[in-house]
């Protein structure tokens, strides 16, 4: 059985600056994974390159043994929530609605099977009450549960959440953490990008420690350590960003 | 007037009027619904720089054909708008220029290349004025047969050009949505974004040739993002805002032809002059932006918070047991007076929350339970702002006097089991139940 993620010797470098070095890591399905680094560790662009959205300066990812644009079907991602326009014209219905898109291919449009599924996720987040609003009238935890709605709706094997937990209120954090456990206990592997580590050990029983390189990727319990996060958060490693900044100007040294 | 409205009536039953409105209308509906995909990206300068970038593409198309065939015009305008797409977006990733001036770079540019060659380039023969603000006044001269019908040949063009951007949008509906919302997961899906925009371009470059003729290259751009950001500013869902551009985007190209008609002036510019007009006006009117409703919003806020202060002022002059009675113009002078102060006092007498015992005022029943809301909503927020916040006593009746407002009964429920069912505030007057 192939890893539901493996990542091999995978660098990502935008304008030939890398911004993530050498990654090389697998996880197993059925995990729910805290992907835990300081900011500007790379842990948005870990999740863009596994989802084709970041340019791969060397290396691979593979989804259940197959490149991501074999495996899209089986991926379901919720970017961070100021990605969006949130005046846009459109109801909560319809944001979920989104979510069935993928698995409808081109020109097919959503029918009745698709309403009644954004429906049913709507409901498994507590928003159905909310499906005509226009979004903008939602808070900022509301949003936050439409978007994972329509990830529902994505009926997919493995979810990538960028940051589900910023800016959103104490009850729709516990409610997402519940429903992330769910989707675990269902058989899926849901990676999340995640910045409180006072809830690491609660939430997440698999962890992928990052800072511009893999500082370790294992069960929370025997990697999730003083050590490690001392090595993730001990400050930034200047030789790499050095050597970043160098490859970027393109300049090869004396 | 008469003479507006008699004009008006002479010029309407017109054959070539009616063509002339019908043609603009049908432009700025094919216009108008792309726009509302460029105004929802943000990109509505986009509309500007391909529609601008049109006149070199025409004008190379002609110098390399030597004829005014409309297939060979059309593909040198479109190669020339996605060429702009594609520079601009070039320029800013790699070259490092931000977006705006990229943007504004290669659109001049190319502008200008074509003004040259229009001008300069022996054998180019475009009529400048038309190329600026078109020449819709002449549109029911050029006319092509369709079956038994006899049509302006802009029309025709223009109807073609509706005619495509509705397939293309009816059919990719959901592609161009949801690539317009969240760019990103639309790429993740597998409908590349990038293959959207440069779809997008295309309808844009085309329908700008077609718009060009009659409106002009300036006032393309009047067309594609005027009507649209009207409808945005209208209604909240996709297909209604859609729907509305490509109306407002009608309506003002009839409206534009009745007032040039009545101004004795160019008729594509008093077009995109109305669809000014009209954006205007929803400005002003949105039931949900306009800044109509929300001066009347912050008045009504105003309103409320006087007669909370009014009603807060008289209880605790009650509390106190003073025997002196608050006249009603020291109750106005107090809360700072004016229209404002005068028309609550007058507005909580209308309600039956104060009444009024010749110059003296005085809680009714109901007022008095009003009043009892807010002062325990005040109280209970400065002892929440002690407690927790850990301000001085001095410090908490302003911000409480602030807040006071917008606590409900279930917020006060919650400030009370914070601050385990406290019946005093921090100066230790009672909260009243």
């Amino acid at each position: 059985m192939a890893p539901a993620l493996e990542i091999h010797d995978m660098t990502v470098a935008y304008h030939r600056r890398p911004v993530l070095w050498d990654i090389d890591l697998q996880v197993p399905e059925c995990k729910l994974v805290g992907i835990i680094g300081p900011n500007g560790a790379g842990k948005t662009t870990l999740i863009k390159a596994a989802l084709g959205l970041a340019p791969l300066a060397s290396g691979k990812v593979e989804i259940y043994g197959k490149p991501y644009v074999q495996q899209r079907h089986l991926v379901g991602y919720v970017p961070q929530r100021e990605s969006v326009d949130w005046d846009f014209p459109v109801s909560v219905h319809d944001v979920v609605l989104m979510g069935t898109y993928g698995r409808l291919g081109w020109i097919r449009r959503p029918g009745r099977a698709e309403r009644e599924t954004a429906e049913r996720c709507l409901d498994q987040v507590g928003m159905l009450p909310f499906a005509k609003r226009q979004i903008r009238q939602l808070s900022g935890g509301q949003q936050q549960r439409v978007f994972l709605a329509r990830a529902l709706a994505e009926q997919a094997q493995i979810y990538f959440l960028d940051e589900p937990f910023a800016g959103v209120d104490a009850a729709t954090e516990s409610a997402i953490v519940e429903l992330l456990q769910t989707l675990r206990s269902d058989g899926r592997t849901v990676f999340v990008v995640h910045h409180d580590l006072e809830t690491v050990r609660e939430y997440f029983d698999y962890v992928i420690l990052l800072n511009m390189r893999l500082v370790a990727c294992g069960p929370v319990e025997t990697t999730f350590t003083p050590e490690s996060l001392q090595k993730t958060y001990g400050g930034r490693l200047t030789i790499l960003d050095a050597a970043a900044e160098a490859m970027r100007q393109g300049d090869p040294g004396p | 007037m008469n003479a507006a409205a008699a004009s008006l009536a002479i010029a309407w039953p017109s054959t070539d009027a009616l063509w002339i409105m019908a043609t603009g209308a049908v432009i700025a509906a094919a216009c108008a619904v792309l726009g509302a995909f460029l105004v929802l990206r943000q990109m509505s300068m986009m509309g500007d720089a391909i529609s601008h970038s049109v006149l070199p593409g025409l004008a190379a198309a002609f110098l390399v054909t030597q004829s005014y065939s409309i297939g060979p015009l059309l593909l040198g305008a479109v190669i020339a708008g996605l060429l702009t797409a594609l520079l601009t977006q070039t320029l800013h990733r790699f070259a490092r220029v931000p977006a705006d001036a990229s943007m504004g770079v290669v659109f001049t540019s190319l502008f200008a290349l074509g003004v040259v060659l229009i001008t300069q380039v022996k054998g180019v023969h475009f009529d400048k004025q038309c190329v600026f603000e078109g020449a819709l006044e002449l549109a029911p001269l050029y006319t092509v047969q369709w079956g038994s019908l006899q049509l302006p040949r802009a029309l025709a063009v223009g109807l073609i050009v509706l005619g495509v951007n509705t397939v293309a949008l009816v059919l990719l509906w959901k592609e161009f949505k949801l690539s317009a919302f969240d760019p990103a997961l639309a790429t993740t899906m597998g409908f590349p974004a990038g293959v959207m925009h440069y779809l997008l371009m295309t309808l844009v470059a085309v329908t700008a040739v077609a718009s060009f003729e009659a409106v002009g290259s300036i006032l393309v751009v009047a067309m594609l993002i005027t009507p649209a950001a009207t409808a945005h500013l209208l209604v909240d869902r996709l297909g209604p805002m859609v729907l509305l551009s490509a109306a407002i985007g009608a309506a003002s190209s009839v409206l534009g032809y009745a007032l040039a008609v009545h101004f004795d002036t160019n008729v594509a510019g008093m077009m995109a002059v109305a669809a000014g007009g009209l954006y205007g006006v929803a400005v002003l009117f949105s039931p949900r932006y306009g800044l109509l409703s929300t001066m009347l919003h912050n008045a009504r806020l105003a309103l409320r918070v006087i007669r909370d202060d009014l009603l807060g002022m008289l209880y605790r002059l009650e509390e106190l047991g003073a025997e002196r009675r608050l006249a009603s113009r020291d109750a106005r002078t107090a809360i700072g007076g004016g229209l404002l102060a005068w028309w609550g006092l007058a507005s909580l007498q209308r309600n039956e929350l104060v009444s009024r015992a010749g110059e003296t005022l005085e809680l009714t029943p109901a007022g008095r339970d009003a009043a009892r809301q807010l002062v325990r909503a005040h109280r209970l927020w400065e002892n929440y702002l002690v407690q927790f916040l850990g301000l001085p006593l001095d410090h908490v009746h302003e911000p409480a006097h602030r807040v006071e407002h917008y606590l409900d009964s279930g917020l006060q429920q919650s400030l009370r089991q914070k601050l385990d069912d406290a019946n005093v505030d921090p100066h230790g007057r009672e909260i009243p139940e």
